[in-house]
Protein backbone atom coordinates (compact mmCIF):
# COMPACT_ATOMS: atom_id res chain seq x y z
CA UNK A 1 0.00 0.00 0.00
CA UNK A 2 0.67 3.82 -0.58
CA UNK A 3 4.59 2.59 -1.78
CA UNK A 4 4.60 5.38 -4.29
CA UNK A 5 4.82 8.05 -1.45
CA UNK A 6 8.15 6.85 0.13
CA UNK A 7 11.39 8.09 -1.87
CA UNK A 8 13.46 5.23 -0.71
CA UNK A 9 11.30 3.03 -3.07
CA UNK A 10 13.42 4.05 -5.33
CA UNK A 11 15.89 1.97 -4.52
CA UNK A 12 16.11 -1.60 -5.52
CA UNK A 13 15.66 -2.74 -1.98
CA UNK A 14 13.30 -5.33 0.33
CA UNK A 15 13.11 -3.55 3.57
CA UNK A 16 12.07 -5.56 6.66
CA UNK A 17 13.55 -4.22 9.50
CA UNK A 18 10.43 -1.73 10.53
CA UNK A 19 10.59 -2.48 14.05
CA UNK A 20 13.96 -0.66 14.09
CA UNK A 21 12.87 2.59 11.90
CA UNK A 22 10.60 3.17 9.27
CA UNK A 23 10.95 5.16 5.84
CA UNK A 24 9.37 8.47 5.35
CA UNK A 25 6.72 9.70 3.23
CA UNK A 26 7.57 12.95 1.16
CA UNK A 27 4.77 14.60 2.59
CA UNK A 28 7.15 14.28 6.00
CA UNK A 29 10.42 15.49 4.15
CA UNK A 30 8.30 18.56 2.41
CA UNK A 31 7.07 19.56 5.98
CA UNK A 32 10.06 19.61 7.71
CA UNK A 33 12.24 21.28 4.63
CA UNK A 34 9.39 23.82 4.94
CA UNK A 35 9.79 24.92 7.95
CA UNK A 36 13.76 25.24 7.22
CA UNK A 37 13.50 26.88 3.91
CA UNK A 38 10.63 29.18 4.72
CA UNK A 39 10.26 30.08 8.35
CA UNK A 40 13.47 28.82 9.82
CA UNK A 41 13.59 30.50 13.67
CA UNK A 42 13.03 29.58 17.29
CA UNK A 43 10.14 28.64 19.20
CA UNK A 44 7.86 30.30 21.67
CA UNK A 45 9.56 33.63 20.79
CA UNK A 46 6.84 35.02 18.41
CA UNK A 47 8.40 38.72 17.91
CA UNK A 48 7.79 38.15 14.45
CA UNK A 49 5.97 36.65 11.78
CA UNK A 50 8.18 33.89 10.86
CA UNK A 51 8.89 32.99 14.74
CA UNK A 52 4.94 33.37 15.27
CA UNK A 53 4.54 30.81 12.84
CA UNK A 54 6.58 28.58 14.19
CA UNK A 55 4.79 28.48 17.44
CA UNK A 56 1.76 27.78 15.40
CA UNK A 57 3.24 25.03 13.35
CA UNK A 58 5.18 23.15 16.66
CA UNK A 59 1.84 23.53 18.53
CA UNK A 60 -0.48 21.99 15.61
CA UNK A 61 1.58 19.68 15.85
CA UNK A 62 1.60 18.66 19.84
CA UNK A 63 -2.66 19.10 18.83
CA UNK A 64 -2.55 16.42 16.19
CA UNK A 65 -0.62 13.93 18.05
CA UNK A 66 -2.79 14.78 21.06
CA UNK A 67 -6.24 13.88 19.04
CA UNK A 68 -3.93 10.74 17.52
CA UNK A 69 -3.84 8.97 20.73
CA UNK A 70 -7.01 10.43 22.48
CA UNK A 71 -5.41 12.96 24.90
CA UNK A 72 -5.31 16.51 25.78
CA UNK A 73 -3.20 18.71 24.22
CA UNK A 74 -1.36 19.88 27.33
CA UNK A 75 -0.67 15.90 28.03
CA UNK A 76 1.67 15.46 25.05
CA UNK A 77 5.65 16.20 25.55
CA UNK A 78 8.42 16.14 23.00
CA UNK A 79 10.91 14.43 23.90
CA UNK A 80 14.26 12.70 21.57
CA UNK A 81 11.99 9.63 21.60
CA UNK A 82 10.85 6.59 24.08
CA UNK A 83 14.28 6.03 25.33
CA UNK A 84 13.89 9.69 27.03
CA UNK A 85 10.23 8.95 27.48
CA UNK A 86 11.17 6.42 29.99
CA UNK A 87 13.97 8.39 31.58
CA UNK A 88 12.05 10.71 32.00
CA UNK A 89 9.38 9.04 33.61
CA UNK A 90 11.73 6.74 35.87
CA UNK A 91 13.46 9.42 37.31
CA UNK A 92 11.17 12.49 37.21
CA UNK A 93 8.49 10.82 38.76
CA UNK A 94 9.19 7.44 40.42
CA UNK A 95 12.41 8.64 41.83
CA UNK A 96 10.26 10.56 44.45
CA UNK A 97 7.95 8.29 44.91
CA UNK A 98 9.51 4.91 45.39
CA UNK A 99 10.66 3.57 49.10
CA UNK A 100 13.21 0.70 50.07
CA UNK A 101 11.31 -2.58 49.27
CA UNK A 102 8.61 -1.18 46.93
CA UNK A 103 8.59 -3.24 43.72
CA UNK A 104 8.82 -2.39 39.93
CA UNK A 105 7.00 -4.89 37.85
CA UNK A 106 8.17 -5.52 33.94
CA UNK A 107 8.56 -8.61 31.96
CA UNK A 108 11.84 -10.00 30.32
CA UNK A 109 11.47 -9.42 26.67
CA UNK A 110 11.13 -5.92 27.55
CA UNK A 111 13.51 -3.03 25.08
CA UNK A 112 16.66 -2.14 27.13
CA UNK A 113 14.77 0.95 27.14
CA UNK A 114 12.35 -0.12 29.39
CA UNK A 115 14.84 -1.84 31.29
CA UNK A 116 18.16 -0.17 32.36
CA UNK A 117 16.32 3.06 34.17
CA UNK A 118 14.18 0.84 35.97
CA UNK A 119 17.09 -0.77 37.37
CA UNK A 120 18.88 2.62 38.28
CA UNK A 121 15.94 3.05 39.99
CA UNK A 122 15.64 0.40 41.97
CA UNK A 123 19.56 1.12 42.73
CA UNK A 124 18.75 4.34 44.04
CA UNK A 125 15.48 3.92 45.83
CA UNK A 126 16.00 0.49 47.19
CA UNK A 127 13.42 -0.85 45.28
CA UNK A 128 12.58 -4.65 43.89
CA UNK A 129 11.91 -5.28 39.98
CA UNK A 130 9.89 -8.40 39.46
CA UNK A 131 9.00 -9.98 36.21
CA UNK A 132 5.66 -10.65 34.73
CA UNK A 133 6.04 -14.75 34.20
CA UNK A 134 5.60 -14.83 30.06
CA UNK A 135 2.58 -17.75 29.06
CA UNK A 136 4.15 -21.05 26.69
CA UNK A 137 3.56 -18.39 23.86
CA UNK A 138 5.62 -15.87 25.72
CA UNK A 139 2.59 -13.80 26.12
CA UNK A 140 1.79 -11.51 29.07
CA UNK A 141 -1.75 -12.45 30.58
CA UNK A 142 -3.29 -10.31 33.12
CA UNK A 143 -3.24 -13.42 35.65
CA UNK A 144 0.03 -13.50 34.95
CA UNK A 145 0.30 -10.01 36.06
CA UNK A 146 -1.97 -10.87 39.03
CA UNK A 147 0.77 -13.52 40.06
CA UNK A 148 4.50 -11.02 40.73
CA UNK A 149 1.83 -7.98 41.85
CA UNK A 150 2.15 -7.87 45.87
CA UNK A 151 1.17 -4.58 48.07
CA UNK A 152 4.22 -3.07 47.96
CA UNK A 153 3.76 -3.37 43.65
CA UNK A 154 4.06 0.79 43.04
CA UNK A 155 4.28 0.67 39.06
CA UNK A 156 4.33 -2.10 36.56
CA UNK A 157 6.07 -0.49 32.83
CA UNK A 158 5.30 -3.19 30.04
CA UNK A 159 5.72 -2.63 26.19
CA UNK A 160 2.02 -2.78 24.41
CA UNK A 161 3.68 -5.04 21.73
CA UNK A 162 7.18 -6.30 22.11
CA UNK A 163 9.76 -5.46 19.83
CA UNK A 164 11.00 -9.69 19.22
CA UNK A 165 8.26 -11.60 20.28
CA UNK A 166 5.50 -8.84 19.12
CA UNK A 167 3.09 -10.19 21.07
CA UNK A 168 -0.05 -7.66 22.07
CA UNK A 169 -0.48 -7.36 25.62
CA UNK A 170 -3.93 -6.46 26.89
CA UNK A 171 -3.05 -3.00 28.47
CA UNK A 172 -6.77 -1.74 29.05
CA UNK A 173 -7.58 -4.60 31.66
CA UNK A 174 -4.10 -4.53 32.82
CA UNK A 175 -4.72 -0.75 33.95
CA UNK A 176 -8.33 -1.04 35.30
CA UNK A 177 -7.35 -3.74 37.79
CA UNK A 178 -3.70 -2.04 38.32
CA UNK A 179 -5.77 1.56 39.21
CA UNK A 180 -8.12 -0.78 41.44
CA UNK A 181 -4.81 -1.74 43.43
CA UNK A 182 -3.22 1.32 42.79
CA UNK A 183 -0.78 0.89 40.88
CA UNK A 184 0.44 3.00 38.08
CA UNK A 185 0.94 1.47 34.36
CA UNK A 186 3.52 2.98 32.13
CA UNK A 187 3.45 1.52 28.28
CA UNK A 188 6.21 1.72 26.15
CA UNK A 189 4.41 2.57 23.01
CA UNK A 190 7.36 2.23 20.50
CA UNK A 191 6.33 -1.21 18.62
CA UNK A 192 2.23 -0.29 19.17
CA UNK A 193 1.50 3.06 18.30
CA UNK A 194 2.65 2.90 14.43
CA UNK A 195 0.66 -0.07 14.15
CA UNK A 196 -2.42 0.26 16.05
CA UNK A 197 -4.89 2.47 16.71
CA UNK A 198 -4.31 3.82 20.48
CA UNK A 199 -6.58 5.45 22.81
CA UNK A 200 -5.28 6.88 25.94
CA UNK A 201 -8.43 7.36 27.69
CA UNK A 202 -9.87 4.60 26.54
CA UNK A 203 -6.75 2.09 27.57
CA UNK A 204 -6.12 4.03 30.77
CA UNK A 205 -2.65 4.23 31.20
CA UNK A 206 -0.87 6.47 33.25
CA UNK A 207 1.91 7.09 30.79
CA UNK A 208 2.61 6.35 27.42
CA UNK A 209 5.89 6.62 25.34
CA UNK A 210 6.91 6.47 21.90
CA UNK A 211 9.45 7.18 18.63
CA UNK A 212 8.55 9.65 15.76
CA UNK A 213 10.50 7.51 13.28
CA UNK A 214 9.23 4.58 14.11
CA UNK A 215 5.90 5.70 12.45
CA UNK A 216 6.96 7.32 9.67
CA UNK A 217 8.11 10.39 10.88
CA UNK A 218 11.76 11.86 11.86
CA UNK A 219 14.72 10.97 14.06
CA UNK A 220 15.30 12.37 17.25
CA UNK A 221 11.52 12.95 18.20
CA UNK A 222 9.22 11.08 20.50
CA UNK A 223 6.57 11.97 22.91
CA UNK A 224 5.76 10.86 26.52
CA UNK A 225 2.29 11.18 26.98
CA UNK A 226 1.16 11.59 30.94
CA UNK A 227 -1.92 12.55 32.64
CA UNK A 228 -2.34 15.97 33.42
CA UNK A 229 -2.14 15.36 36.99
CA UNK A 230 0.48 12.64 37.07
CA UNK A 231 2.50 15.07 34.22
CA UNK A 232 2.46 17.81 36.91
CA UNK A 233 3.82 16.12 39.21
CA UNK A 234 6.84 15.13 37.18
CA UNK A 235 10.34 16.54 38.31
CA UNK A 236 12.44 17.96 34.82
CA UNK A 237 15.33 16.02 34.24
CA UNK A 238 16.67 19.29 32.62
CA UNK A 239 16.34 22.67 33.11
CA UNK A 240 17.11 26.12 31.04
CA UNK A 241 15.66 27.81 28.33
CA UNK A 242 12.23 27.32 27.11
CA UNK A 243 10.94 25.97 30.27
CA UNK A 244 11.12 28.77 33.02
CA UNK A 245 8.40 31.69 33.68
CA UNK A 246 11.08 33.47 35.72
CA UNK A 247 14.51 33.57 38.04
CA UNK A 248 15.84 35.81 40.30
CA UNK A 249 18.20 34.20 42.40
CA UNK A 250 18.38 30.41 43.39
CA UNK A 251 14.47 30.93 45.81
CA UNK A 252 12.91 32.32 42.88
CA UNK A 253 12.26 30.26 40.09
CA UNK A 254 9.09 29.92 38.32
CA UNK A 255 8.77 27.42 36.14
CA UNK A 256 6.43 27.31 32.95
CA UNK A 257 3.17 25.06 33.20
CA UNK A 258 3.46 21.66 31.45
CA UNK A 259 4.17 20.33 28.54
CA UNK A 260 7.00 23.24 28.19
CA UNK A 261 8.27 22.61 31.54
CA UNK A 262 9.28 19.51 30.49
CA UNK A 263 10.67 20.91 27.46
CA UNK A 264 14.55 22.56 27.78
CA UNK A 265 16.39 23.98 25.41
CA UNK A 266 15.26 24.88 21.92
CA UNK A 267 13.18 21.75 20.95
CA UNK A 268 13.73 20.03 17.52
CA UNK A 269 11.53 21.84 15.72
CA UNK A 270 11.61 20.15 12.77
CA UNK A 271 10.98 17.02 14.04
CA UNK A 272 8.02 17.84 15.91
CA UNK A 273 6.41 19.90 12.93
CA UNK A 274 7.59 16.18 10.89
CA UNK A 275 6.21 14.09 13.40
CA UNK A 276 2.58 16.08 13.35
CA UNK A 277 2.87 15.48 9.54
CA UNK A 278 3.40 11.63 9.64
CA UNK A 279 0.54 11.31 12.11
CA UNK A 280 -1.37 13.35 9.41
CA UNK A 281 -0.12 10.29 7.01
CA UNK A 282 -1.12 7.63 8.99
CA UNK A 283 -4.74 9.12 9.77
CA UNK A 284 -4.84 9.36 5.99
CA UNK A 285 -3.95 5.54 5.61
CA UNK A 286 -5.78 4.44 8.18
CA UNK A 287 -4.69 2.95 11.23
CA UNK A 288 -6.87 -0.16 10.87
CA UNK A 289 -6.15 -0.55 7.80
CA UNK A 290 -2.38 -0.66 8.98
CA UNK A 291 -3.12 -3.22 11.60
CA UNK A 292 -5.12 -5.31 9.47
CA UNK A 293 -2.48 -5.16 6.26
CA UNK A 294 0.43 -6.60 8.84
CA UNK A 295 -1.63 -9.05 10.15
CA UNK A 296 -2.47 -10.89 6.78
CA UNK A 297 1.20 -10.37 5.70
CA UNK A 298 2.62 -11.82 8.88
CA UNK A 299 -0.20 -14.92 8.58
CA UNK A 300 1.15 -15.25 4.60
CA UNK A 301 5.19 -15.18 5.85
CA UNK A 302 4.29 -17.70 8.42
CA UNK A 303 2.58 -19.97 6.34
CA UNK A 304 5.01 -20.22 4.09
CA UNK A 305 8.33 -20.47 6.70
CA UNK A 306 6.19 -23.23 8.40
CA UNK A 307 6.72 -25.30 5.54
CA UNK A 308 10.11 -25.09 5.83
CA UNK A 309 11.26 -27.96 8.06
CA UNK A 310 14.74 -26.20 9.42
CA UNK A 311 13.16 -22.60 10.40
CA UNK A 312 12.21 -22.64 13.74
CA UNK A 313 9.68 -19.51 14.30
CA UNK A 314 9.83 -17.85 18.19
CA UNK A 315 6.75 -16.06 18.12
CA UNK A 316 3.92 -17.62 16.04
CA UNK A 317 0.95 -16.59 18.29
CA UNK A 318 1.41 -12.89 18.16
CA UNK A 319 -0.79 -11.01 16.50
CA UNK A 320 1.39 -7.84 15.37
CA UNK A 321 3.59 -7.87 11.85
CA UNK A 322 6.95 -9.31 13.72
CA UNK A 323 8.05 -12.34 12.82
CA UNK A 324 11.22 -14.07 14.36
CA UNK A 325 12.70 -17.15 13.59
CA UNK A 326 16.07 -19.12 13.04
CA UNK A 327 17.40 -21.17 10.39
CA UNK A 328 18.61 -24.58 11.91
CA UNK A 329 22.46 -24.73 12.33
CA UNK A 330 23.29 -20.88 10.89
CA UNK A 331 23.66 -17.73 12.76
CA UNK A 332 21.21 -15.85 12.64
CA UNK A 333 23.72 -12.62 11.40
CA UNK A 334 24.97 -14.60 8.54
CA UNK A 335 21.04 -15.03 7.35
CA UNK A 336 21.23 -11.25 7.59
CA UNK A 337 24.45 -11.35 5.82
CA UNK A 338 23.38 -13.65 3.29
CA UNK A 339 19.65 -12.11 2.20
CA UNK A 340 21.33 -8.44 2.39
CA UNK A 341 23.23 -10.19 -0.57
CA UNK A 342 19.66 -9.87 -2.51
CA UNK A 343 18.80 -6.33 -1.24
CA UNK A 344 16.75 -7.52 1.30
CA UNK A 345 17.30 -6.28 4.79
CA UNK A 346 16.61 -7.94 7.73
CA UNK A 347 17.04 -7.67 11.31
CA UNK A 348 19.45 -10.46 13.33
CA UNK A 349 20.55 -10.16 16.96
CA UNK A 350 18.96 -9.82 20.37
CA UNK A 351 17.03 -6.77 19.62
CA UNK A 352 17.84 -5.38 22.47
CA UNK A 353 15.98 -7.76 24.59
CA UNK A 354 18.96 -9.08 26.44
CA UNK A 355 17.13 -10.71 28.83
CA UNK A 356 14.76 -12.36 27.33
CA UNK A 357 17.10 -15.37 26.32
CA UNK A 358 16.45 -16.45 29.86
CA UNK A 359 12.55 -17.07 28.46
CA UNK A 360 13.10 -18.13 25.13
CA UNK A 361 16.64 -19.97 25.41
CA UNK A 362 17.72 -18.63 21.71
CA UNK A 363 19.46 -15.49 22.75
CA UNK A 364 19.75 -14.44 19.19
CA UNK A 365 16.89 -14.14 16.26
CA UNK A 366 16.34 -13.35 12.74
CA UNK A 367 13.65 -10.43 13.05
CA UNK A 368 11.00 -9.13 9.95
CA UNK A 369 9.08 -6.44 11.08
CA UNK A 370 6.47 -5.00 8.64
CA UNK A 371 4.80 -1.87 8.06
CA UNK A 372 1.91 -1.50 5.49
CA UNK A 373 4.02 -0.69 2.60
CA UNK A 374 5.80 -4.25 2.48
CA UNK A 375 3.95 -6.64 -0.01
CA UNK A 376 3.18 -10.24 -0.97
CA UNK A 377 5.24 -10.38 -3.62
CA UNK A 378 8.48 -8.76 -1.38
CA UNK A 379 7.60 -11.82 0.84
CA UNK A 380 7.95 -14.47 -1.92
CA UNK A 381 11.28 -12.99 -2.26
CA UNK A 382 12.63 -13.65 1.05
CA UNK A 383 10.39 -17.09 1.01
CA UNK A 384 12.42 -18.26 -2.16
CA UNK A 385 15.67 -17.19 -0.94
CA UNK A 386 15.43 -19.40 2.67
CA UNK A 387 13.67 -22.10 0.36
CA UNK A 388 17.69 -22.90 -0.28
CA UNK A 389 19.21 -23.84 2.62
CA UNK A 390 22.56 -24.68 0.67
CA UNK A 391 22.36 -21.85 -1.21
CA UNK A 392 22.64 -19.89 2.22
CA UNK A 393 25.34 -22.00 3.75
CA UNK A 394 27.49 -21.29 0.36
CA UNK A 395 26.86 -17.72 0.26
CA UNK A 396 26.44 -16.78 3.42
CA UNK A 397 30.51 -16.16 3.95
CA UNK A 398 31.41 -14.56 0.47
CA UNK B 1 43.93 -20.89 -2.55
CA UNK B 2 40.73 -20.93 -4.77
CA UNK B 3 37.65 -20.19 -4.22
CA UNK B 4 35.84 -23.30 -3.54
CA UNK B 5 38.73 -24.59 -1.23
CA UNK B 6 38.42 -21.66 0.87
CA UNK B 7 34.51 -21.98 0.84
CA UNK B 8 35.16 -25.78 1.96
CA UNK B 9 37.85 -24.68 4.80
CA UNK B 10 35.23 -22.23 6.05
CA UNK B 11 32.37 -24.41 6.04
CA UNK B 12 34.14 -27.42 7.48
CA UNK B 13 35.37 -25.10 10.31
CA UNK B 14 32.04 -23.71 10.88
CA UNK B 15 29.99 -26.74 10.90
CA UNK B 16 32.71 -28.78 12.95
CA UNK B 17 34.88 -26.58 14.86
CA UNK B 18 37.60 -27.78 16.47
CA UNK B 19 37.90 -27.62 20.04
CA UNK B 20 34.33 -25.94 20.32
CA UNK B 21 33.62 -26.43 24.62
CA UNK B 22 33.78 -24.30 27.93
CA UNK B 23 36.93 -25.22 29.45
CA UNK B 24 36.79 -22.76 33.19
CA UNK B 25 39.75 -24.15 34.93
CA UNK B 26 41.91 -22.37 31.86
CA UNK B 27 42.86 -18.45 31.17
CA UNK B 28 39.87 -17.19 30.01
CA UNK B 29 39.03 -13.95 27.12
CA UNK B 30 36.30 -12.60 25.69
CA UNK B 31 35.85 -10.43 22.38
CA UNK B 32 32.50 -9.56 21.49
CA UNK B 33 31.80 -7.28 18.47
CA UNK B 34 30.19 -3.61 19.08
CA UNK B 35 28.83 -3.52 15.76
CA UNK B 36 27.55 -6.97 15.51
CA UNK B 37 26.30 -9.75 17.52
CA UNK B 38 29.47 -12.22 17.79
CA UNK B 39 30.50 -13.04 21.27
CA UNK B 40 33.42 -15.66 21.72
CA UNK B 41 35.52 -16.48 24.81
CA UNK B 42 38.85 -17.89 24.23
CA UNK B 43 40.37 -20.20 26.56
CA UNK B 44 44.20 -21.20 26.82
CA UNK B 45 46.78 -23.16 28.98
CA UNK B 46 50.13 -21.91 29.11
CA UNK B 47 52.83 -23.93 30.41
CA UNK B 48 56.46 -23.42 30.61
CA UNK B 49 56.02 -20.22 28.44
CA UNK B 50 53.56 -22.52 25.86
CA UNK B 51 50.03 -22.91 25.11
CA UNK B 52 49.66 -26.84 25.82
CA UNK B 53 45.83 -26.43 25.31
CA UNK B 54 43.22 -24.34 23.42
CA UNK B 55 39.46 -24.16 23.11
CA UNK B 56 36.95 -21.24 22.83
CA UNK B 57 32.86 -20.88 23.06
CA UNK B 58 30.41 -18.68 22.60
CA UNK B 59 28.08 -17.44 20.23
CA UNK B 60 28.97 -15.79 16.53
CA UNK B 61 28.66 -15.36 12.79
CA UNK B 62 30.18 -18.73 10.11
CA UNK B 63 33.60 -16.40 9.58
CA UNK B 64 33.74 -15.65 13.36
CA UNK B 65 33.50 -19.28 14.00
CA UNK B 66 35.86 -20.56 11.85
CA UNK B 67 38.50 -18.04 12.08
CA UNK B 68 38.68 -19.34 15.60
CA UNK B 69 38.53 -22.52 14.80
CA UNK B 70 41.47 -22.39 13.27
CA UNK B 71 43.29 -20.03 15.15
CA UNK B 72 42.66 -22.31 18.37
CA UNK B 73 43.92 -24.61 15.74
CA UNK B 74 46.94 -23.15 14.71
CA UNK B 75 48.39 -21.92 18.07
CA UNK B 76 48.52 -24.78 19.90
CA UNK B 77 52.04 -26.02 20.78
CA UNK B 78 53.17 -22.38 20.33
CA UNK B 79 55.71 -20.43 22.47
CA UNK B 80 53.75 -16.85 23.79
CA UNK B 81 56.29 -15.28 21.54
CA UNK B 82 55.03 -17.52 18.53
CA UNK B 83 51.80 -16.97 19.24
CA UNK B 84 52.12 -13.36 19.28
CA UNK B 85 54.54 -12.93 16.04
CA UNK B 86 51.39 -15.11 14.63
CA UNK B 87 48.50 -12.90 15.34
CA UNK B 88 51.13 -10.09 13.96
CA UNK B 89 50.92 -11.99 10.96
CA UNK B 90 47.09 -12.79 10.93
CA UNK B 91 46.65 -9.22 11.19
CA UNK B 92 49.06 -8.12 8.44
CA UNK B 93 47.66 -10.45 6.27
CA UNK B 94 43.86 -8.88 6.39
CA UNK B 95 45.28 -5.59 6.39
CA UNK B 96 46.78 -5.81 3.01
CA UNK B 97 50.00 -5.60 4.08
CA UNK B 98 53.12 -7.86 3.78
CA UNK B 99 53.34 -10.90 5.71
CA UNK B 100 54.85 -14.63 5.78
CA UNK B 101 52.84 -16.99 3.56
CA UNK B 102 54.96 -19.90 5.34
CA UNK B 103 53.16 -21.69 7.99
CA UNK B 104 49.90 -20.31 8.04
CA UNK B 105 47.52 -23.58 7.02
CA UNK B 106 43.64 -22.90 6.90
CA UNK B 107 44.24 -19.30 8.18
CA UNK B 108 44.99 -18.61 4.20
CA UNK B 109 41.68 -18.86 3.45
CA UNK B 110 40.94 -15.18 5.02
CA UNK B 111 43.75 -13.60 2.69
CA UNK B 112 41.06 -11.87 1.00
CA UNK B 113 38.76 -10.85 3.55
CA UNK B 114 40.00 -7.59 3.08
CA UNK B 115 37.54 -7.20 -0.28
CA UNK B 116 34.79 -7.59 2.59
CA UNK B 117 35.66 -4.83 4.81
CA UNK B 118 32.48 -5.22 7.14
CA UNK B 119 33.91 -8.77 7.90
CA UNK B 120 37.43 -8.05 8.59
CA UNK B 121 36.78 -7.73 12.41
CA UNK B 122 34.48 -10.81 12.08
CA UNK B 123 37.85 -12.81 10.92
CA UNK B 124 40.19 -10.61 13.38
CA UNK B 125 37.73 -11.45 16.57
CA UNK B 126 39.31 -13.82 17.92
CA UNK B 127 43.16 -12.85 17.85
CA UNK B 128 41.67 -9.75 20.12
CA UNK B 129 40.56 -12.45 22.33
CA UNK B 130 44.41 -14.43 22.33
CA UNK B 131 46.06 -11.36 22.39
CA UNK B 132 44.90 -10.17 25.67
CA UNK B 133 45.37 -13.35 27.12
CA UNK B 134 49.26 -13.39 26.31
CA UNK B 135 49.62 -9.60 27.26
CA UNK B 136 48.19 -10.17 30.22
CA UNK B 137 50.67 -10.12 33.07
Amino acid sequence: MHREDFPMFKEDIIYLDNGATTFKPKSVLNKMNEYYETYSANAHRGDYSISYKVDVEYEGARKKIAEFIGADTEEVVFTSGTTEGLNIIASGFFEKLLEPGDEIVITNAEHASNVLPWFRLAKKTGAIINYIPLDANLHVTLDNVKSVVTPRTKVISIAEITNVVGDVRPIKEICAWAHENNIFVVVDGAQSVPHKKTNVKESDADFLVFSGHKMCGPTGVGVLYGKKELLEEVEPLTLGGGMNESFDNENEVYLKDIPHRLESGTPNIAGAIGLGEAVSYLERVGMDEIMLHEQRLKEYLVSKLRKLPYINIVNEEADSGIVAFNVEGIFSQDVAYFLNKYNICVRAGNHCAKILKKSIGVKNTVRVSLYFYNTYEELDSLVELLSDKDKIMKEMME
Amino acid sequence: MDQELKREILLENYSNPFHKETKEDFQKANANNVSCIDDINVFIKIEDDKIVDAYFDGEACAISTASTSIMVKKIIGMTVEEAKKYIENFDNMVNEKEYDKENMDEALAFDEIYKQQSRKTCATLPYRALEKLLTKK
